[in-house]
């Protein structure tokens, strides 16, 4: 029986938990867009189509019960964003939060900035456990007493009261974005960030809302030669004057501030050479990268195309170190999937505290699991039929074609309305969670 | 894109490293598919031919400026207050042409209402994660 190692050779990985309602008919605005792990991994964050935060909060672990780790509880909850109209332009602005990104711990409050495809902002969540009592002009209910019947002083003192959590909107970084936003990063200076957008990247100050400087700019003058969207970006983890972003042509630049201002040329491009007898109508659609991400260490970054997960040395350009097929089952099947609109799916990826092991979702509920180390790769579920807690979850497998073997799955039989865009792997432990349309699931690998 | 052929284990080894270790050496390509490739076209044109059966006037860059066009200008609503306030003008004691119930989208010559648009007003009930 493995142990529970940093890595990842042999996990088990059982069901914790499962948040949202059970009804099969899901409200537009239940739909989870993000998830996001906090860098201590005790807070948990998701983002929804209705423009709503929730904010999980990890137990202290049990000493005596050491059989699993602490629960994830609702911490907090707030409306980060609601529905707009530019008037000016006519266009209906989504209050979907398509990102959240966790600041460090810097004092007693938490800070995240949350964004939909316009407006990011920067939220405090704070914790108030004391309440001040005793005050001389006022009742104990707010109402203000006569000073003249005042007779005695008295010092006002903090007594504890009920835990409340309160977020507030901080700041509200507007008006920088004329395409939508689709990723932002904190900076390693933990004072900057950037907002992508399809056209454009901004690097803002997290104290300055009236300015952002533009540091990538693609738009073509003539737009009838447009070829390419930004579709990701992301800081580098420990070089603050680096960053990448990727494209819908599956390529990666990797950009350093240092350069220039205008960071139009790139320092390293990097993109796989494709065998042109291979090209086909779906080529370019398939090769478009949904998410980008670096590893912890900062030497790799991890790309997701449609059917692919791919891990890049950044110091080798010419092609990925690593390449894993998520779905390969589906390239038989692009021509429905284009006419479904599946092919446009935009899945996500990440890496585990150790960078050893990378995951992301497909579809049925079903995810993906590749440990770089042992080569080996698992397929699991999320669905409620295994929801029993530290009940090991079953590996899946889909049969292409052919005689399906019993317990697996043809692909003509996968939902594909069920899918895993959306997953995060805890900082530390071997902790993930995992969103399905409209539910969040917690998974642990097994205590003993 | 470059296609991944590492070694695939034997059928029984296979079998027997399933039962073992539910992490298995997965090949990238499943077998039949590989010879599927040999023998006629890759499943990809195979699906291109599909699709361009199915549409044949469909463009030859699928990735070009149409397509990303469409992705920018997603969340565009056209409005014309001017021909709006002329049709109101106009009738001013009939109802001005109402939307057909399913239709969600107001386009065309239909000259929306406050009552056509879909209502746009954030979320009043809280997450049902947090229930």
């Amino acid at each position: 029986m493995a142990r529970r190692a940093g890595g990842g050779n042999d996990i088990q990985w059982c069901f914790s938990q499962v948040k949202g309602a059970v009804d099969d008919d899901v409200a537009e605005a239940d739909i989870i867009s993000t998830v996001e792990f906090n860098h201590s991994g005790e807070l948990l964050a998701t983002g929804d189509k209705g423009g709503r935060v929730v904010i999980f909060q990890q137990e202290q672990e049990n000493k005596i019960q050491s059989h699993s780790r602490g629960e994830y509880n609702v911490y907090s909850t707030f409306q980060s964003h609601e529905p707009e109209f530019d008037y000016l332009k006519s266009l209906e602005i989504e209050e979907k939060i398509n990102k959240i990104r966790w600041l460090p711990q810097k004092n007693a409050a938490q800070f995240l900035l949350s964004t939909n495809d316009k407006t990011i902002k920067l939220w405090k969540i704070s914790e108030r456990d004391k309440r001040p009592e005793g005050y001389n002009l006022k009742e104990e209910d707010g109402r203000y007493r006569d000073p003249t019947t005042v007779t005695t002083l008295r010092v006002p003192v903090f007594r504890p009261m009920d835990l409340m959590v309160e977020a507030s909107p901080r700041r509200i970084f507007a008006n920088a974005h004329t395409y939508h936003i689709n990723s932002i990063s904190i900076n390693s200076d933990y004072e900057t960030y950037l907002s992508a957008d399809d056209l454009r990247i901004n690097l803002w100050h997290l104290e300055i809302t009236d300015r952002s400087f533009n540091i990538v700019d693609i738009k073509p003058a003539n737009m009838e030669e447009l070829t390419e969207v930004i579709t990701a970006a992301e800081f580098h983890p420990n070089s603050c004057n680096t960053f990448v972003y990727s494209s819908s042509k599956g390529t990666i630049r990797l950009c350093d501030m240092r350069a220039s201002a205008l960071c139009d040329r790139h320092s390293k491009l990097f993109e796989e050479p494709e065998d042109p007898s291979n090209r086909s109508f779906f080529s370019e659609i398939i090769s478009s990268i949904s998410d980008v991400k670096f590893s912890h260490s900062g030497r790799y970054m991890m790309t997701r195309d449609y059917l692919s997960v791919k891990i890049w040395d950044l110091n080798m350009e010419n092609r990925p170190v690593e390449t894993y097929q998520v779905h390969e089952y589906l390239r038989s099947k692009l021509c429905s999937l284009y006419e479904n609109d599946c092919i446009f799916d935009k899945f996500e990826c990440c890496w585990n505290g150790s960078d050893s092991v990378v995951m992301t979702g497909s579809y049925n509920n079903f995810f993906r699991m590749f440990d770089r180390n042992t080569k080996r790769d698992i397929t699991l579920e999320a669905s409620r039929e295994n929801n029993k807690p530290r009940t090991v979850l079953k590996p899946r497998k889909v049969c292409a074609s052919g005689k399906r073997k019993k317990d697996e799955i043809s692909v003509d039989s996968l939902d594909f309305n069920k899918k895993i865009l959306h997953t995060a792997w805890h900082p530390k432990e071997n902790i993930i969670a995992v969103a399905t349309t409209n539910n969040l699931y917690i998974f642990q690998d097994k205590v003993n | 894109m470059s296609a991944e052929i590492p070694e695939a284990a034997s059928a029984e080894e296979q079998k027997s490293e399933h039962i073992m270790h539910p992490w298995s050496l997965q090949p990238s390509i499943p077998n039949n598919l590989e010879e599927m490739e040999d023998k006629v076209t890759s499943p990809e044109k195979a699906e291109e031919a599909k699709l361009k059966a199915r549409y044949p006037h469909l463009g030859q860059k699928p990735g070009g400026s149409d397509f990303l066009r469409k992705r920018l200008q997603k969340g565009q609503k056209y409005f014309d207050s001017g021909d709006y306030n002329m049709a109101k003008a106009k009738m001013k004691n009939k109802q001005l042409p109402a939307a057909a119930p399913d239709k969600t989208e107001v386009t065309g010559d239909h000259i929306p209402t406050p009552q056509d648009l879909p209502q746009r007003k954030p979320s009043l009930v809280a997450s049902k994660l947090a229930g």
